[in-house]
């Protein structure tokens, strides 16, 4: 996802959050991943906004995509120029209501901004893992997860929801801990990726690997592969946005120049905002933390791992209700997809709605200012939480 | 709430399960949820309808009823609804047969080509006629096809699906109000609604 961090216009926001961190899996009780791997100690960066209910009924997650965080509304401090990367629906008011529920996010396990992730020091070596960090899986981010929601005592959660790859966490959630999950909303996502997509992560991670600067991952203690993170970024934004979307933008136009230069400079508007993407990102991300997820996002095969090879065997595990919602020119997560999704859980007889917004600003459009998928969040939520107290009085 | 809206309500058991093809904006499985407690879910092909559906905590999916209703298994439902949407159907036969695949009964109503109305303006102006309830000329106009009371009794043997009830009535387009039609229906009612099993 694009980082489309704005101050909300009406000036409304959750106000002041705090990061903070949980640990587990000390060894010997290392967390057990997917693929057999032992991982331990974990730390796991989380944020909460609102409060949690007497009954612990209230309680919403929220899953980051690819170069999130858990972050996802408020400011760190009074002059803190940026919100978190979700303010536009998580605030008092809003899509996802923080006078109404309580909000968990956090950060991915591989990732970089303040989990366990390659970047972080391996206490059998005291050096970064780099490479010596397990391939982690959806399933294993969601697994850690699920730990703090433990540690946080939250026993039900009303509702997870993210797009992208926070859709694929979506879905695991899901089909994990069915017992948990009262309802979903996956964005923009997939049940499994596409050869497109995994032809596009391959490629991103090509560039990282062939920055010679990358040294097999192993570069903490010196020059980092900034040049092949920035193009990974760059091909990451193409697929973000749309054929629609970078004529509206960039179109032909040229950057600061009436004439092109007959050189290799950035004569391009779109190859201006590409460069600058590139160089922005690696400011704040780990190229190794880049090739895990990324690797966990195409591994990543809901039908397979949960349903012998079928979608409706793998939602017959859930009894989550579901918002599905796709855009009309995503190309990266393209509506048949969700639609396929939709399919299988009306044939596992879920409680499903589903909703293809048209938009022009391709995958983006999730992370985007929308009225209509403001309204439906907030209408879904409500709904299921009503339904949720009746259920509970009933039994 | 739309006149035949209410009498498709009134037919409809607490905690039944229905499904409303051509849903619009939830009005009647709105309805039915918070007066009959019914487990209700809609298909709707405009965005901005699915969008207010949604909101107000109606389930619905976006897409096109004769595709979507395929993936249901067998009786999920004990209502199919199709309200006011069976002149717009490419293939009828097809589409009542899985809306009494999926569902135990359906529940079908149309506007009526046989009301006099309709009869006087063709025989006294020699035009297609336009109604309330027809509002379109004939390029311009979804409902492709004209149907009247007596025609979708011929239909139902043809078919071979039951009538277990049928009103006729008479109301505006729109309308809240209007009334049950028992003498001459095919003259004087402006829509059809039959329960169908």
């Amino acid at each position: 996802m694009s980082e489309y961090i704005e101050h909300d216009k009406a000036g409304v926001s959750v106000g002041l959050v705090e990061k903070k961190s949980f640990a587990f899996a000390e060894p010997p009780n290392e967390m057990i991943l997917e693929s057999g791997a032992r991982l331990g100690p974990v730390t796991i960066a989380y944020e909460t906004c609102g409060e949690l209910n007497d009954d612990k009924s209230n309680a919403v997650l929220i899953c980051h995509a690819l170069s999130g965080d858990s972050h996802v509304a408020g400011y760190y401090s009074e002059d803190d120029p940026k919100p978190g990367w979700w303010d536009i629906m998580v605030g008092p008011g809003k899509g996802i209501d923080t006078d109404k529920y309580f909000i968990v996010c956090s950060n991915i396990l591989g990732s970089c901004i303040g989990s366990t992730g390659p970047c972080t020091y391996n206490p059998k070596t005291v050096e970064p893992y780099g490479l010596d960090f397990p391939v982690v899986t959806i399933g294993d981010m969601v697994k850690a997860q699920k730990a703090l929601l433990d540690h946080l005592g939250i026993k039900k959660i009303l509702s997870v929801i993210g797009g992208s790859i926070g859709g694929m966490q979506v879905l695991e959630w899901c089909v994990s801990y069915p017992e948990m999950v009262v309802s979903a909303i996956p964005l923009a996502t997939t049940t499994r990726h596409s050869a497109l997509a995994i032809a596009f992560n391959e490629v991103a991670r090509q560039a990282i690997m062939a920055d010679p600067n990358w040294n097999n991952g192993d570069y903490y203690s010196g020059a980092e592969p900034d040049l092949g993170l920035a193009v990974a970024r760059m091909i990451g934004h193409i697929t973000y946005l749309s054929d629609e979307s970078m004529r509206i933008k960039f179109g032909r136009q040229l950057q600061d120049k009436s004439d092109i230069s007959y050189n290799f400079d950035a004569d391009f508007q779109v190859e201006s905002y590409l460069r600058y993407q590139g160089a922005k990102f690696v400011q704040r991300f780990d190229a190794n933390s880049f090739l895990y997820i990324t690797k966990a996002a195409d591994y990543y095969d809901l039908e397979k791992q949960h349903g012998n090879g079928s979608a409706v065997e793998a939602f017959s595990k859930t009894k989550a209700k579901f918002l599905v919602v796709s855009f009309t020119s995503d190309w990266l997560y393209p509506t048949y997809q969700s639609r396929a999704m939709v399919q299988a859980m009306k044939k596992s007889g879920l409680d499903v709605s589903f909703c293809e917004i048209e938009a022009d600003w391709g995958h983006d459009a999730f992370l985007l200012p929308s009225k209509s998928l403001t309204a439906m969040v907030k209408g879904f939520l409500e709904r299921v939480n009503n339904e949720n107290g009746k259920e509970e009085n009933a039994l | 709430m739309r006149f035949d809206l209410q009498i498709i309500a009134s037919w409809i058991e607490p905690g039944a399960k229905v499904l409303d093809l051509g849903c619009g904006e939830g009005e009647l499985l709105y309805f039915l949820k918070k007066d009959k407690q019914i487990e209700g879910t809609g298909i709707e092909r405009v965005e901005s309808k699915v969008t207010r559906c949604i909101e107000k905590g109606v389930p619905v999916l976006q897409g096109d009823i004769n595709e979507e209703i395929q993936d249901y298994p067998d009786d999920t439902f004990d209502y199919v609804i199709l309200s006011q949407t069976l002149q717009q159907v490419y293939e009828p036969a097809m589409l009542i047969q899985s809306q009494l695949r999926i569902g135990k009964k359906g529940i079908v109503s149309f506007p009526n080509f046989s009301c006099w109305n309709v009869r006087l303006q063709l025989l006294a102006t020699g035009y297609a006629p336009i109604t309330k309830q027809l509002p379109y000329e004939w390029y311009d106009t979804p409902n492709i096809r004209v149907i009247t009371l007596k025609d979708f009794r011929k239909f139902s043997k043809e078919v071979g699906f039951k009538i277990i009830k049928e009103v006729a009535i008479n109301t505006q387009n729109q309308a809240k109000s209007g009334k049950i039609i028992k003498f001459l229906p095919t003259l004087f009612a402006t829509y059809g609604i039959f329960l169908i099993g």
